[in-house]
This record gives C-alpha cells, sequence and structure tokens, in this order.
C-alpha cells in the first residue's frame, strides 16, 4: 500500500529529487530562467531604491538653497578649522585632504558666487521646502502669487504644480481620443468582423505600437502641428492638445490589444447562450460579452493610463514644454517626464535641482507602478473568473 | 610557447594603449557642436594620430561632464561661474582654464511676415519676460506674441537671461524648444512667433534689428557689427580644459584652434573669428 503523500508528485526542493538526475540540461535551463525572472523583480526594486536614495533628502528636508552669509576669504585665519569645514560644507576626510590655498581659492569662489546672485530679497528662502513647491508665491517679480517652476537662474523656483497638471492635462488628453477610439476597435474585431477583415485590422492596429516613440513625437512636430492649427486656427501650434492626440496614437494599440484579449477570452459559450435565445450578434456583443470583459476593459484603460503617463519622446517634442499652469487644451504644457528628460543631463549631481528632478521620479515612478499593479490584479482576477476558479 | 604568448599579448595590449593614449573627448554646447565638429574633422586630417570625439548636449551638461570627469574638453556659449569652478576645486583641487574659442552675435529671430523691422533692448526684456503680450506695442499687427525659449541646460538660455531679460525669469508661457534648429524653424512657421539662437542659423526665419537704447539706430547682426561691438547681444564662445589635462595634445589642438587657420572654419560655419589680439600665432 502506498501513502497518499508520495502517490502525490513530489518536486522537492527546486526540483532537485525529480528531474536533475535523469535530465540535468533540462533542470539547469529551467533554475536559469527562474533566476533570470527573479533578477527582473529584483532590478525593478533596485531601482526604485536608487531614485528613492537620491530624492530622500528632499523628502526629509535637508536640502536648502538659502543663500548662507558669506564670510570674505581674506578672514580665512580667522576661522577655527572646523568652523571653516562647515562653512565650506566639507566632510571631515575631504577637509583633511585639502590644502591651505585650495581652502582660501574655495572661499573666493564662495564670494564670487555671492556677487553673481547679487542682492535679491527672496535669496534667504529655501525655494526645496514643500511650500514653495507646491503652493503660489508672490516673488519679488510678480505682482501677484503664482506657481513657477524656473529652475535656473538667481532664485531658483521649484514649484512642481505646473508640472503635474501638464502632465494629468496631457494623459487626459490623450485619454479621451484613445479609449473609444480603441475600445470600439476592440469590440467590432473580437465580436462582429468577420475573420479575413480582422486578419488585417488587428495587425495593423498592433503595429501602432511599434513606431519608435521619438518618430512619433517628430510627426507630431513637423506634420500634425501645423495640420491641426490650420483646421482649429488656435495660437500655440505645439499645445497639450497636439500632444494628447499623437501621444494617444502610442496608448491605442496598449489598450486595444487587451481590450480585445479580455473580450476574446470570454467564453464562446456564453456567446453562444445568447445567440440560441435570439439575440442579434450585436446584442450578444453589447449585452453580454462587453459586461463579462468588463474588468479586463477598466484595465487595459489603466494600463493605457500608466503608458500615457510615463512617455517622455512624444510629449517633450510636441507639447510646447511651457511650464504654465493652466488646464486650457489649446495651451502649451510642461510634463513631468520631459521635465526630468530635459534638465537631469545638466543639472549637477547632488544638487537641489538634481534631486528634485529624482523626487518626481519617484512620484512618476510610484503614479505608474499603481496603475501597472492595479491593472494586471483585475486582469487576473478576470481570468480566473472567465474560467471559473473564483 | 607559453612565454611567447605572454609577450604577444604584452605588446597587443602596449598598442592598444599607445593608440588611445591621444583620445580627446569634446562635450558641451549645442551652439558650438557644429563647430566643434568641423575643428575636429579638419584637424583628425592633418594629424591623423589624434582621435577627437564630438557630443553636444548644452553647455550645463559639458560642464557637468567635465566636473564628473567624463570628458577632457568642455564646449560652453557662456562662462562657467563659481559654482561649477567650486565642484572643480572640491574634485581636482583647480579651477580650469578657459580658452576663448570665438565669438557668437545672439540674432532674434522674427517671422518673414512680420513688419516689425527693430526692437529695443528695453522692448525685448519686455516680450521674453511676459510684460509685452501683443505686437501693436511694439508697432506690428494687433496679435499675440509667441515665445520660443531653449531648454534651461541650453547656454545661449542662460546668456539671454543674464544680458536681455537682466536676470529676470523668462515669462511662463514660454514655450521651450530642445534645439535652435527646431526654435527656427517653430518661428519660420508662426507669424506671431519670436526666438532667439545663434548666429549660425539664420535661414528660415528673420534676425531682426537689434538698438542698444530706444533712440539708438537699430542695428542687423553682421560680422562687422558683432565684432565691433555695435550689435548689442554678442558674446565669446569658450572651452574648458582641466589644468592636469591641459597637456600636449590637448594644448596642441587648443592652439590650433585658436590660430588663423581655426579661426578661418569659425567663419565659415557662419561664427566669427577671435579679435587679432587673441588668436595665436
Amino acid at each position: 500500500m502506498e501513502k497518499p503523500e508520495q502517490s502525490k508528485r513530489s518536486v522537492g526542493w527546486m526540483g532537485l529529487e525529480r528531474g536533475h538526475r535523469a535530465r540535468p540540461l533540462e533542470w539547469l535551463a529551467e533554475k536559469m530562467i527562474f533566476l533570470v525572472s527573479l533578477s527582473a523583480i529584483l532590478m525593478v526594486f533596485l531601482i526604485f531604491i536608487f531614485i528613492t536614495r537620491e530624492a530622500l533628502p528632499i523628502f526629509l528636508g535637508q536640502t536648502d538653497t538659502a543663500a548662507a552669509r558669506v564670510i570674505p576669504a581674506d578672514d580665512i585665519d580667522k576661522l577655527s578649522p572646523e568652523k571653516l569645514r562647515a562653512y565650506l560644507g566639507l566632510s571631515p576626510e575631504d577637509f583633511k585632504n585639502k590644502d591651505h590655498a585650495t581652502l582660501k581659492l574655495l572661499m573666493q569662489l564662495r564670494e564670487k558666487s555671492a556677487a553673481e546672485n547679487g542682492d535679491n530679497k527672496d535669496a534667504g528662502i529655501n525655494t526645496t521646502s514643500w511650500r514653495y513647491m507646491l503652493k503660489p508665491y508672490q516673488w519679488s517679480d510678480n505682482d501677484r502669487p503664482e506657481y513657477i517652476w524656473q529652475p535656473r537662474g538667481e532664485i531658483q523656483k521649484f514649484n512642481i504644480v505646473p508640472l503635474l497638471v501638464g502632465s494629468l492635462k496631457v494623459t487626459i488628453v490623450a485619454l479621451l481620443f484613445s479609449v473609444p477610439v480603441s475600445l470600439a476597435a476592440a469590440i467590432y474585431v473580437s465580436q462582429l468582423c468577420p475573420p479575413n477583415v480582422r486578419e488585417v485590422v488587428k495587425p495593423s492596429i498592433e503595429l501602432l505600437a511599434g513606431i519608435p516613440s521619438v518618430v512619433m513625437g517628430f510627426f507630431a512636430l513637423t506634420v500634425m502641428s501645423g495640420a491641426l492649427q490650420s483646421i482649429f486656427h488656435y495660437r500655440y501650434a505645439l499645445n497639450s492638445l497636439l500632444a494628447g492626440v499623437a501621444l494617444g496614437l502610442a496608448v491605442i494599440p496598449v489598450i486595444f490589444s487587451i481590450a480585445e484579449d479580455a473580450l476574446t477570452s470570454v467564453p464562446r459559450t456564453y456567446l453562444q447562450a445568447a445567440l440560441a435565445l435570439g439575440s442579434s450578434r450585436w446584442q450578444a456583443a453589447w449585452q453580454v460579452v462587453v459586461p463579462a470583459a468588463l474588468p479586463g476593459i477598466f484595465a487595459a484603460i489603466v494600463l493605457g493610463f500608466g503608458r500615457a503617463v510615463g512617455e517622455t519622446m512624444i510629449v517633450l517634442m510636441a507639447s510646447g514644454n511651457a511650464s504654465v499652469l493652466s488646464w486650457n487644451m489649446l495651451d502649451s504644457a510642461r510634463t513631468v517626464t520631459a521635465t526630468i528628460a530635459a534638465e537631469l543631463g545638466e543639472a549637477v549631481s547632488q544638487s537641489p535641482h538634481y534631486r528634485i528632478l529624482f523626487m518626481i521620479g519617484v512620484l512618476l515612478f510610484i503614479v505608474t507602478f499603481l496603475s501597472n499593479l492595479a491593472g494586471e490584479l483585475v486582469m487576473e482576477r478576470l481570468k480566473g473568473r472567465l474560467e471559473g476558479k473564483r | 610557447m607559453k612565454k611567447m604568448k605572454f609577450w604577444i599579448s604584452g605588446a597587443l595590449l602596449a598598442l592598444a594603449l599607445a593608440a588611445h593614449g591621444a583620445d580627446i573627448t569634446v562635450k558641451g554646447s549645442d551652439t558650438l557642436v557644429i563647430l566643434a565638429q568641423k575643428w575636429a574633422e579638419t584637424y583628425m586630417q592633418s594629424h591623423p594620430e589624434v582621435k577627437i570625439q564630438v557630443t553636444g548636449g548644452g553647455s550645463g551638461v559639458g560642464l557637468a561632464a567635465l566636473q564628473n570627469g567624463q570628458t577632457d574638453i568642455a564646449d560652453a556659449s557662456r562662462p562657467i561661474n563659481a559654482k561649477e569652478q567650486e565642484a572643480c576645486v572640491l574634485k581636482f583641487g583647480a579651477v580650469p582654464t578657459e580658452y576663448k574659442v570665438a565669438v557668437d552675435g545672439l540674432s532674434v529671430y522674427v517671422n518673414k511676415d512680420n513688419p516689425v523691422k527693430s526692437l529695443d533692448m528695453a522692448q525685448l526684456q519686455g516680450i521674453f519676460i511676459g510684460k509685452i503680450t501683443n505686437w501693436k506695442e511694439v508697432g506690428g499687427k494687433d496679435a499675440p506674441i509667441n515665445i520660443y525659449s531653449r531648454e534651461n541646460s541650453s547656454g545661449t538660455y542662460e546668456f539671454f537671461k543674464e544680458h536681455v531679460l537682466k536676470k529676470k525669469d523668462f515669462a511662463a508661457s514660454a514655450q521651450t524648444m530642445p534645439g535652435t534648429a527646431i526654435l527656427v524653424g517653430r518661428v519660420e512657421s508662426d507669424p506671431n512667433g519670436i526666438g532667439y539662437g545663434g548666429a549660425a542659423y539664420t535661414t528660415g526665419a528673420r534676425a531682426i534689428g537689434v538698438k542698444k537704447t530706444a533712440d539708438a539706430t537699430a542695428v542687423e547682426p553682421t560680422e562687422d557689427t558683432v565684432r565691433n561691438g555695435s550689435y548689442p547681444i554678442w558674446r565669446y564662445l569658450y572651452n574648458y580644459v582641466l589644468p592636469k589635462s591641459d597637456t600636449k595634445e590637448i594644448a596642441a589642438y587648443l592652439k590650433w584652434i585658436r590660430s588663423a587657420e581655426g579661426q578661418k572654419l569659425a567663419k565659415d560655419v557662419g561664427y566669427y573669428p577671435l579679435p587679432a589680439d587673441l588668436q595665436t600665432k
């Protein structure tokens, strides 16, 4: 008599008991693939750790752009070494390695830097605190409180609200344009159209995904901008509408293929039952198949949103990149992604500007990660339900 | 046998190192990149042992790369600032050596059909900071002014901000373009557009005359007016080198750039040669 436990196929630790003697190569290949998939998870994790580490001083409030009091370079010998080290912001090892002439040179450069900046009454403000990054403020040049993103200049202004609004605005336009189009196409292709039409339509929509985003951006910049302006006669040729439409073209294949997948995975018995009860194909599609696939359609839209928010090249080229706070679709917009792409190359590493760019990168990562996660989870549950597991 | 293999690999390694020894990397200003490439190509023809690699990205990018030790020469269309010097001192113990390599007149571009022929410096400042928003305020037709600016990693952006905007912020509605060529292209197709950029890009849009004050005469950017200083918006273009890497090959290259031969190329590309006292013999 065999015990029931033994009759169950036991695979043991990492499959060691089962096959590694009988088929060593297969076993090895299997483990390699397992390691590769594990490394992908590790990579995502490491990327998140890295960008968060660079942004951490912003979250902890350790950065400060307020101009410190300047000590004349000739007073170098009046300062105690400890005071001098703190003034120059050096670490103890760094400080030890510097000779007197270098330290004096550093102090002279501090003086020069202060002279370059001149006396501005906003100079004492730490513009990297949350108050100045999120709320409007009346700077000495303005006549009313404003949200300003001007990271270069005498006073670096880091208000991130125009960027968040810009990203959201472009994304909304992209979804308004792409969701109806791609869902209609998905319903048509999966439910209504004859197989030979489907053979052509499906791959050609999915071909859109293969167009590099920089090509799409360039197309929007050179061709679409002129065409749309000559139709609508608006003021700015490069604006959120143009960027949103171009972005929509990139999002359509994402939404289409996932929604089509969800609709096709609805069991044929649903459709057959509906047809047997006398409904037309249109009624069956609209009243039976679409409701059954609704969570999948929702997942498609959420994943499309994630793609739209994270897209960089199209918005960098087509949106005009003016950091103006406005909900008007015909104004230009500066998105979070385009800002990071355009400014990170020039930001001196470890500077407040550099850290803030990483900080908005973290925000972006969280948003796209959560939307992708939500989409995947919903999709997973839908599959389980349709296959009768839940 | 083993010994022979060892010697052969050693010799190959030495050869590779010797060939590698004369590599010069140049990185920085997008304004200078066309000229820097031209210089590099011409110089490599007469000095085949030297390999020069030129990339753009913006003056800030080049100077940041210099601070991080990723480039030998940083191209810049603005002087290095004290913060950047400080970073170099902290890392390398010395301030980078500055070489003026050419003169550039910054043009203000408007659409070909724009009736406005000239603007003075105060009007330019007003337009770009957003105080003047309609062309009729400066003698044009009744139409809103669309401002095209550069990304803030651009040296042209900083120079314009400092000299024309008097360090004030650009208007928030200013659209930023990822390159001067794209900017000029936008102004070319936008009848109400205004933008700025290096003088080498004049095709397509029209460079406007600039007056120092409201009642001065307008001056167009030409070689004579830029070089004698009567055109108000001009600047030097720079190369920065860390003192420790300013040796044989790089020094010879920089000397050649500032010689009559190098300066002639600057003129061919659309910039202006250095004044005679700054050129090397």
